[in-house]
């Protein structure tokens, strides 16, 4: 289109922006919201007790230090178990197909907490059995038993991620690959998986931002991550501020790590940047 | 939000008072009465959903002496101490020692139980005595946010102290072994060895407690400046010490006085 013809085009006039039904309860449910961040401002500088700082600071360092060690590792090797899952849930094996499925099926479809509680509790009840095939040792420590059913649990969700996401890049494009003689294993590596990954991204970042926010639940089983540390500080001072200040580091957890999602993003979409 | 729903909820029920008319209002005083429902034999929940326990019945005897009607909530032992702050209920019956620390939050009426806590270990366990010496390096167990799991804290320095949600747990995981000792309430741990899963375990012996952390003993909180119930209460526990009322409950549950001295 020319400047000409673009000049003589007759625009609709500019609707005044009145208080309309919408804005009014847009700008009210902020105006609530903003007061609502003031009153918490205001209550942590109120309640704020260099004592309570000085005695828990420390423990919500190592409850920190506990929660990211749990994530860390657990989303880590769910990650790994997570490829053999994926691969059997897409499978034309019926019964590897169906087994892959159960297993996510069962557990995306029951609560972290349970599972928890269930590998640490209930198998700790089948004790003589494990110690029989040296296993006792390993399930002894609540530790591992935490990182064992969030690994089962994160790995489910991984798996998910990953067959969906290998399945929106184009059957198209492994027959092309298989047309020009590559293997099927370098058309996943080279040609596939990197397409793939840019749609797993997000629900990746997800997925670890659940998982911390899940974990949450593991003082059950006597770990003293954050929130454990938590509760165990507002079970001795009965203050809020307590759950304040987890709620806060929990935010720049999740915060840091939606900011690293953006930039790995950034950088493995450039080429579809114009 | 929460005066929102404030208002959603009294709106019904301003409605049904004036229904209902307000001359039976007087009449009887309604309390609503916070328990844990998760220490046997002071509170549980029976397999039907109802409670029954120590705590149970004297909150009951109680609730007559005042010609009170009572209703029993229960509520996570962690956050029973806000629930009664924020009015979910008025008191709270759940076997809570009187400490410093809870009493900056809440007041308390005198004592209506005071019993030891003890250690219980595993019958072949080879800890020789309750000193901190001879529990170093052993796992003990306790319920979390309570004085027990506070007086092992800082008494058992040398010992892994892990803590658990309710006394439940902490049982789980003695039967299932990871536990060298368990800490709690003698009563508590008598009921656990009682039971069929308490067969692997011996009390190893009862503990002198520290007044700084257990305070004189246990207590029904208030949220603070309530004086009125506070004294009523007070009252009754008073009444049904003399009446014998106590003493019927007691002897229910217990072979000695669990009032102490």
């Amino acid at each position: 289109m020319s400047a000409e013809a673009q000049a003589s085009v007759e625009r609709p006039p500019v609707v005044k922006k009145g208080w309309t039904r919408a804005r009014t309860i847009g700008v009210v449910l902020l105006t609530i919201w903003a007061a609502l961040g003031l009153a918490v401002l205001g209550f942590m500088i109120n309640a704020w007790d260099p004592d309570i700082f000085t005695r828990y600071a420390p423990r919500y360092l190592s409850g920190l230090w506990i929660t990211v060690q749990l994530v860390v590792v657990s989303v880590f090797l769910g990650a790994l178990l997570s490829v053999p899952i994926a691969l059997g849930r897409s499978s034309k094996n019926k019964l590897i197909g169906a087994l892959a499925y159960a297993y996510v099926y069962f557990f995306r479809g029951t609560p972290l907490l349970a599972q928890t509680f269930l590998v640490y509790y209930g198998l700790g009840s089948f004790r003589p059995e494990l110690q029989a095939v040296g296993l006792w040792t390993f399930f002894r420590e609540a530790w591992y038993c935490a990182v064992f059913a969030f690994t089962l649990n994160t790995a489910a969700y991984q798996a998910e991620i990953l067959r969906g996401a290998i399945e929106s890049v184009g059957k198209g494009q492994w027959e092309a690959a298989a047309a020009m003689g590559l293997s099927r294993f370098q058309t996943a590596r080279k040609i596939i998986l990197p397409q793939a990954l840019i749609v797993a991204l997000r629900p990746y970042g997800n997925e670890i931002i659940l998982m911390i926010k899940g974990s949450a639940i593991v003082a059950i089983i006597t770990v003293y991550d954050l929130m454990g540390e938590t509760r165990r500080a507002y079970a001795r001072t009965f203050d809020f501020q307590t759950y304040i200040w987890a709620a806060i580091i929990y935010l720049g957890l999740v915060e840091i790590l939606r900011n690293a999602v953006d930039w790995i993003e950034r950088r493995i979409t450039k080429h579809l940047k114009r | 939000m929460r005066i929102s729903r404030r208002i959603a909820l009294a709106l019904p029920a301003a409605a049904l008072a004036l229904a209902v008319g307000s001359a039976h209002a007087q009449d009887m005083m309604k309390l609503k009465i916070g328990t844990e429902g998760a220490y046997p034999p002071f509170n549980n929940l029976t397999a039907d959903g109802s409670l029954e326990g120590f705590d149970i019945d004297i909150a009951k005897a109680l609730c007559e002496e005042m010609k009170a009607e009572c209703e029993f909530v229960t509520q996570d032992w962690d956050g029973i101490i806000p629930a009664l702050q924020a009015g979910k209920f008025d008191a709270i019956v759940a076997s809570m020692s009187i400490t410093e620390e809870r009493k900056k939050q809440v007041d308390f009426t005198n004592k209506y139980y005071n019993t030891p806590p003890a250690l219980v270990v595993p019958k072949e366990s080879d800890i020789a005595g309750t000193t901190p010496e001879d529990l170093a390096g052993k796992v003990i167990g306790a319920q979390g946010s309570t004085t027990h799991a506070n007086f092992a804290e800082t008494t058992f320095t040398d010992s892994d102290v892990k803590v658990y949600p309710t006394a439940e747990e902490y049982k789980l995981d003695m039967v299932n072994g990871r536990l060298d000792a368990v800490i709690d309430d003698i009563i508590v741990l008598q009921e656990f060895l009682d039971s069929d899963d308490g067969a692997c375990c011996k009390v190893l012996g009862t503990l002198t407690p520290r007044e700084d952390i257990y305070g004189p003993g246990i207590g029904i909180a208030v949220r603070q400046g309530e004086d009125e119930l506070r004294e009523k209460l007070n009252a009754a526990i008073t009444a049904i010490r003399e009446n014998g009322k106590y003493k019927e409950i007691n002897d229910k549950y217990f072979t000695f006085d669990a009032y102490g001295d």
